[in-house]
């Protein structure tokens, strides 16, 4: 009996595509461009572009990995940023302001978890609802004018720098911790089997509801997070701040491998995701390309990337589907492994 | 009423345990009870109340009344949490397995071994994973596969695993053979046998008579929500409870 884990390379398929994608593109874009491969470009990547989209994604993988979703990011981020913005305006410490931030995020993101575990409702039509709620609020309370002027020792937090960009560090911190609760902690197991077996985690005694509220709170925190670099790096704070980011993030779990589903996730492959989403963007704006076309490719990316995944899926079942008889396997890629052994 | 006799308390015995879901008498009035090392078969058509029963013991719904009785302490009612903590362990139909997980960490689902509360000790509970594994005698080539992608039987088995050790003085299962060949069904019999023979008291609910006497020592007939009849399977030979099942119907 084996009892020492191998490397299965199924589980790692898609993140590797889109690294291998990531190679191409970076190949490509070095020759066009000798200004892409600098080291000034690459920090610029990171810290202007990946940084708050990464600790939005990370949130966003642990919501999908519950069989959630959690369109509300982008809004919770603005009304947490103008929260911020009045706070510090009313001449708040900074600490307090930043902690009042991060405080009412979480509180915004534990009200859709509220919801999500109390209601027999898809998150989808939850976070939906809460998204246009906490927008609404954002507009109601700024009128719709942009707060300007943060003070200086605030802005910082975009322009400073230890050893790395101070956004850049806060991105990798979370994606640290991430990893840490992901794999280590009873609390990252839950979080998986919710979207695998929830009633198997209800009947075992843990307590699901309170578990999909940390979840959503989680994701609410991040996106306080993600405020924090936003408003300081713009010097502002304003109602339509983060519109479309949860979409980017939605985009960048799934294209990473994260199964919409629920059960299976990979925080490397949604960051591996968010750095080839920015590279796009920052390679396209290189090339002076227009930025409608980053729409599209990033989509055609999404396309391709779950797409191919699919395939590769369907010819490992036909090859190998038949090692395991009567295995109950609810959903497509459960298999992966079983099947492995035969075709890899 | 026919009863069986045992040389001890009871591990577990219920009184008068009656349940309506709106104005559906699910259970009315539900006495049983089953000893340490004693395989107690719960027998009766869909609908009879065999499953909202083991869901009352496992926690998973509450009684409107009547009384639980485990190793003499009484309960109105028991949380999951609660039931576990008694020793009572379920091996569902459909198994409640997480099947992208690896078989350690099912086993451990809700039970986890940590540092501190904290951090999950994988190591170790692959080990004992594996320990317990060899010990049930279940042919799992490789544990740290996804169960997902496991058979039949071997998934079964994984269940069966967590429930022994979650368990530890009660395992009830619902239907273990439902969905199983004829090998993987004597598999899992004699699996349950053998958790028999470790001094814990099963509850088996089966459809299939032949299977019941194979492994079970006493037999209950349940029909609309109430037990009507408990008997010895060495007692009665099987065309008798066959028998007394069919009068159960006429009697209505």
């Amino acid at each position: 009996m084996r009892n020492k884990r191998k490397f299965h390379f199924s589980e790692y398929f898609q993140s590797l595509l889109l690294l291998g994608v990531l190679l191409v593109l970076v190949v490509l874009l070095s020759i066009y461009s000798d200004a892409f491969m600098t080291g000034k470009n690459w920090m610029n990547i990171l810290k202007n572009h990946m940084a708050h989209q990464l600790i939005l994604a990370v949130g966003m993988t642990f919501v999908i990995s519950t069989a959630g979703i959690d369109l509300s990011v982008g809004s919770i981020l603005a009304l947490s940023g103008i929260i911020l913005a009045f706070a510090l305006n009313a001449g708040m410490a900074i600490p307090l302001a930043v902690a009042l931030a991060l405080f009412s995020a979480a509180a915004m993101g534990a009200v859709n978890g509220l919801l999500v575990a109390n209601f027999r409702i898809n998150p989808l039509i939850i976070t939906l609802g809460s998204a246009s709620v906490f927008r609404g609020l954002a507009i109601i309370v700024t009128g719709g004018t942009p707060i300007y002027g943060m003070p200086q020792e605030f802005l910082q937090l975009a322009k400073g720098d230890y050893w790395l960009p101070i956004p850049v560090l806060m991105a990798a911190v979370v994606l640290g911790a991430a990893l840490v609760l992901s794999h280590c902690t009873k609390w990252g197991r839950y979080t998986l089997a919710l979207g695998s077996n929830c009633e198997a985690l209800r009947r075992l005694g843990v307590n699901v509801a309170w578990q999909k509220v940390s979840v959503y709170a989680l994701s609410g925190f991040l996106a306080g997070v993600a405020t924090l670099i936003i408003s300081a790096r713009l010097n502002t704070a304003e109602a339509t701040a983060g519109s479309g980011m949860e979409m980017n993030a939605i985009a960048a779990v799934i294209m990473g491998g994260t199964l919409l589903s629920g059960g299976k996730s990979t925080l490397f492959g949604t960051t591996v995701a968010c750095l080839l989403l920015s590279v796009i963007k920052n390679g396209l704006t290189m090339l002076s390309v227009d930025a409608q076309y980053q729409e599209f490719i990033i989509g055609m990316l999404l396309l391709l990337a779950v797409v191919v995944t699919d395939l590769r899926q369907k010819r490992l079942k036909r090859s190998g589907g038949d090692a395991a008889p009567g295995a109950a396997i609810p959903k497509s890629c459960s298999c992966d492994a079983g099947s492995d052994k035969k075709t890899v | 009423m026919d009863t069986v006799i045992a040389s001890e308390p009871p591990l577990l015995a219920t009184e008068g345990i009656a349940k309506r879901f709106g104005n559906i008498r699910a259970l009315q009035g539900v006495d049983f009870s089953v000893c340490a090392g004693q395989i107690a078969a719960i027998v009766g058509d869909n609908g009879s109340g065999k499953t909202t029963f083991i869901k009352i013991l496992s926690g998973n719904l509450r009684p409107d009344s009547g009384t639980i009785w485990i190793q003499g302490v009484s309960h109105a009612f028991l949380t999951p949490k609660q039931s576990l903590a008694a020793g009572i362990s379920t091996v569902y139909q459909d198994l409640s397995l997480d099947d992208y997980r690896d078989v350690a960490a099912n086993i451990f689902l809700g039970e986890e071994l940590t540092y501190g509360g904290l951090f999950l000790r994988k190591k170790e509970m692959t080990r004992i994973a594996g320990d317990l594994i060899r010990d049930l005698n279940i042919g799992i080539p490789d544990i740290t596969l996804p169960v997902g992608s496991f058979s039949g039987g071997q998934r079964q088995a994984v269940a069966v695993a967590r429930a022994v050790y979650h368990g530890k003085k009660l395992v009830i299962f619902d239907e273990p053979t439902a969905a199983m060949g004829v090998r993987e069904s004597a598999a899992v019999l004699r699996l349950i046998r053998s958790l028999a023979q470790k001094h814990m008291a099963i509850i088996i609910i089966c459809h299939n008579l032949h299977q019941v006497y194979e492994v079970a020592d006493q037999v209950s007939i349940m029909r609309h929500g109430k037990i009507l009849q408990t008997t010895s399977t060495a007692d009665t030979p099987l065309e008798q409870l066959q028998q007394m099942i069919i009068d159960a119907d006429e009697v209505d």
